[in-house]
């Protein structure tokens, strides 16, 4: 697939990075800044063209005749927006994909229809980043929850304690523990490593459990792995930015939030845009500033600044000073893998959190949504089961009939309202939305070939 | 320094290199010239040392470095110089030293040209088809054919394309993927190498000669299966198509690319590296014609002036084919060939020299000084074509021609040393360091006379031209080998 990418951005650039890992796909990217495209360039095997992302003649040279895919990742709305139209217009692109960070033009539906602004997929990064933090925020225990199918279905990954009630036994004995609710735990990952679960495997502490379950239920999972934890009443957010505005928007109503910003002129806007929050000015890394407020009683504290270094720094602070979960906004890999192991309970990696609705609509069959795990090592993904059973190679059959690559489990079905979770004799329907677990990136050809309707299998 | 990385593909390299010694056991039978032995021992020997280096460390997976690329390039080309030359020296109707063998095989990988071989006629067709072939490889690339057949290079193609591409700026990519732009540049070299064999074919040779000119052509390279390279077919026809065929390969081979891709040719004018390089051919072959004619009359002045034309554009795209000696032409006529040479063709193309797209801006950057002499608080940046080019572009351009300049001058001293009168000594460095070929003076015919001495130091000049110097040169830096 010729993908286009404008803008290199960290959003950008971590697009470009994944994207062309695969194989299938050759990546061109375009920005202004010579210097950043270099160094890109000598990292990854793309092209990269220097000039305004918007620009007809820019466009052309970076080959938007025949591209497949435009995503339109720069810092201003505007640009995107326009390079789509341009796309559209000049070059007829397929789909076009653009960020659009202001929310005034994200909930003008209207806007976005082929004769107005021709964008097929307008994606947030901050309102993703914000949306997977309230879900964290919501399941405490969980270090990841993923949403398919509208949210109907979750995948959720905990770390397992010693407190958790499977914690020490087999699988199999989920169903005694917790008679009444379906679900399923769909991979493992103990000390790095990924196994798919079989009934007698055992549970370990320190193990990171991937499960799906219904909404209702996934607090009761959680406790299987690890002690309950109360639910979060109070919050901190560190950085006034958009992404911590939008969390505490989002949060206010039900929880205590405390927001801190260094910037006095910016504390005054958040201020006036926030009801119930509390505004503070000041450094988030301030002892004498987080003590005044409590930081001891505080469930969660979240650093959200824009500096990766001080969100480091300022939530070590806080769980020595008492907070009880910490989590820190990082976009480097290297960063994460430092913090993980020590003091901070979560970190949390924008760039993870976004790749995943891009890779969706570079696969082909069709799939709906695609969530990267594990630093893209692994994905879960949604995709529709198209066609008769002569036509494709998933319809009609029980899932331990369908060729699966290894590594790979089929874990829940959505059929119309319904959520199945999958046993070996389920039989998958035409239409059904199949949510799967890869532990292994690599396999996904294979697994996108079983989802395309094929007429002349047979 | 990834040295298991290297290891490994030099050895992958050196295997597929050792595929390039069949084809003239096949020329050998169809002509049953006797000859396939050394090939035979050639590829086996090259194909041992290949599975030697590469067997220990073939499930290394590590990415390669930008360091490891200039290491790899540098080292693979040293190597293939020696083990392309095995052939030659095996062969037992050549009776050939090892140096000699090395120069012969560096020379035409190098797309140099110059020979250390006289009697060429008499030569077996296989050996002759060889160093024909080298030319062909050495042409566009050899790394890049490997880039292109073999995608586990990856990221890491980039680095080893980059280092062997000539050229101030080397980060366009044709096509998003290294492989795919590799590909492209192979497809479009070998396009051209079939329509230049049939054209040649269709001129007048046989078949036998149209391919082997074909490879030496559009390599510009300069070998040819005759001792009196082109001037021995005496065909007006067949110097036209040659002058054709080297002007169109000392041309970016992206332009081709784009004509190929968009059928178009209306870029080709609105490049400017291109038309600076049409005006120099241009005022090159009017300055020898001028000269020929006002020296020899007009008579036959048709023949004159398609050997001065020819001779101009074979010497400054650096192809070195001769169809006259042209070293014994009136006035300052060789002086300006060989001045030529140092131009060479486009960046991008198969063409040695120091590329017009330099000069270009050295003599743009002159341009501004002058103008700022005479606005001095004017703000002017150096155009090409309508687009400003980057300080870090008109810096490395400025890098480059200074160390030429000293490498020339040192290679030139060294080889007066070995005992060359200065003319031949000048014209020596210049025919190697450009990639050329033929020079003056007692060069002007080959290397033959020239001392074991001389020709190691020309076998060093070859391969600093033909991976400009910085690839070679990196690697005698303390920096680079420093952690």
């Amino acid at each position: 697939m010729k993908i286009l990418i404008l803008g290199a951005g960290q959003v950008g650039s971590s697009a470009a990075y994944h994207l062309s890992r695969e194989e299938a796909n050759e990546v061109t990217i375009v920005d202004m800044r010579p210097d950043v495209l270099r160094e890109l360039q000598d990292r990854l095997d793309i092209r990269t063209v220097v000039g305004h992302a918007a620009y007809p003649e820019v466009l052309k040279r970076a080959g938007a005749n025949d591209a497949d895919i435009v995503i339109a990742l720069t810092d201003t709305d505007e640009t995107n927006i326009v390079a789509c139209q341009v796309a559209y217009t000049l070059f007829h692109t397929p789909t076009k994909i653009a960020r659009i960070r202001a929310a005034d033009y994200m909930n003008a539906n209207k806007l976005f229809v082929q004769e107005a602004i021709p964008i097929d997929v307008r994606i947030s990064p901050e309102q993703l980043v914000c949306e997977y933090i309230e879900q964290l925020i919501l399941y405490p225990g969980a270090s990841q929850v993923l949403k398919f199918a509208d949210g109907r279905v979750r995948l959720v990954g905990v770390k397992a304690d010693r407190d958790g009630l499977l914690v020490g036994q087999e699988i199999a004995t989920l169903k005694e523990h917790i008679p009444n609710t379906e679900g399923r735990i769909a991979a493992i990952y103990r000390s790095g490593k990924a196994m798919l679960p079989k009934g007698d495997t055992i549970i370990q502490e320190g193990d990171e459990v991937f499960f799906i379950a219904d909404r209702k239920d996934i607090r009761i999972f959680i406790n299987e792995m690890r002690g309950l934890e109360d639910p979060v009443r109070r919050v901190v957010i560190a950085g006034g930015g958009n992404i911590g505005v939008r969390l505490a928007l989002a949060l206010e109503q039900t929880n205590q939030v405390k927001i801190i910003e260094r910037d006095p002129k910016r504390a005054r806007v958040i201020s006036e845009q926030l009801n119930k929050a509390i505004v503070l000015v000041g450094d988030a890394a301030d002892e004498e500033l987080l003590l005044e407020e409590n930081i001891d009683s505080v469930d969660v504290f979240c650093a959200l600044t824009n500096s990766e270094e001080a969100n480091i720094l300022s939530s070590m602070l806080s769980k020595r000073l008492g907070a009880h979960k910490v989590m820190a906004l990082i976009n480097r890999a290297s960063y994460v893998d430092l913090v993980e192991a020590g003091s901070i309970d979560i970190a949390i990696s924008p760039q993870q959190v976004t790749i995943g609705s891009l890779l969706a609509h570079v696969r082909r069959g069709d799939v709906v949504k695609v969530h990267s795990l594990r630093r893209g090592a692994a994905e879960a993904m949604e995709a529709i089961a198209h066609g008769t059973k002569e036509e494709s190679r998933v319809v009609g059959r029980a899932i331990e009939d369908v060729d699966l690559p290894k590594g790979t489990a089929i874990v829940a079905l959505v059929r119309g309202d319904q959520v199945i979770i999958a046993h070996h004799d389920t039989v998958i329907e035409t239409d059904d939305h199949v949510i799967m677990f890869m532990t292994d990136r690599r396999k996904i050809d294979k697994l996108e070939s079983l989802f395309q309707v094929d007429v002349s299998f047979v | 320094m990834n040295w298991t990385v290297v290891q490994r593909i030099l050895g992958l390299l050196l295997m597929i290199f050792s595929v390039t010694m069949l084809p003239p056991i096949i020329v050998s039978f169809i002509y049953n010239d006797q000859a396939w032995l050394s090939f035979v021992e050639g590829f086996a020997l090259t194909l041992f040392a290949g599975i030697l280096l590469w067997a220990p460390v073939h499930r290394v997976r590590k990415e390669l470095r930008l360091r490891d690329g200039f290491l790899v390039v540098a080292a693979f080309w040293t190597v293939l110089g020696t083990f392309g030359a095995a052939p030659l020296y095996f062969a037992d109707s050549l009776t050939m030293s090892f140096t000699d063998a090395v120069f012969e095989s560096m020379s035409g990988l190098t797309t140099t040209g110059a020979t250390v071989l006289s009697g060429l006629d008499e030569l077996p067709k296989s050996l002759l088809f060889y160093r024909q072939q080298l030319q062909w490889l050495g042409g566009m690339g050899i790394i890049v054919l490997a880039v292109a057949v073999l995608p586990m290079l990856g990221v890491g193609g980039m680095q080893l394309y980059r280092a062997e591409t000539p050229g101030p700026v080397k980060d366009t990519k044709l096509t998003p993927r290294i492989t795919e732009t590799a590909k492209a540049l192979w497809y479009v070299y070998l396009a051209f190498t079939i329509a230049c064999a049939v054209a040649y074919a269709a001129a007048g040779m046989g078949w036998f000669d149209a391919i082997c000119h074909a490879f030496s052509t559009v390599a510009i390279g300069g070998f040819s299966p005759h001792d009196a390279s082109i001037g021995y077919f005496d065909s007006a026809a067949i110097d036209v198509v040659a002058i054709f065929f080297m002007f169109v390969a000392g041309i970016n081979f992206s332009l081709h690319f784009f004509a190929w891709r968009y059928v178009s040719v209306r870029h080709y004018s609105q490049d400017p590296e291109f038309r600076a390089y049409s005006f120099m051919l241009i005022v090159v072959s009017v300055l020898v014609c001028g000269g020929l004619l006002s020296h020899y009359g007009f008579e036959n002045a048709d023949r004159t002036i398609i050997n001065g034309v020819f001779q101009a554009v074979s010497i400054a795209t650096t192809t070195g084919f001769t169809t006259d000696n042209f070293s014994a032409w009136p006035a300052g006529i060789p002086v300006l060939l060989i001045f030529a040479s140092f131009v060479g063709g486009s960046a991008g193309s198969t063409a040695g020299g120091i590329k017009v797209i330099r000069w270009l801006l050295v003599y743009k950057q002159g341009v501004r000084e002058i103008v700022r002499l005479v606005h001095p608080s004017a703000e002017i940046p150096v155009k090409l074509g309508n687009k400003a080019v980057q300080y870090r572009v008109v810096d490395a351009v400025w890098g480059f021609f200074s160390i030429y300049i000293i490498v020339f001058g040192i290679m030139l001293l060294l080889m007066m040393a070995t005992g060359l009168d200065q003319v031949t000594a000048f014209s020596a460095v210049a025919a190697t360091l450009n990639n050329l070929g033929p020079g003056l003076g007692d060069v002007s015919s080959g290397f033959m006379t020239v001392s074991d001495t001389g020709k190691w130091i020309s076998i060093a000049g070859m391969l600093l031209g033909r991976l400009e110097i910085f690839t070679l040169l990196v690697l005698i830096t303390p920096t680079f080998w420093r952690h």
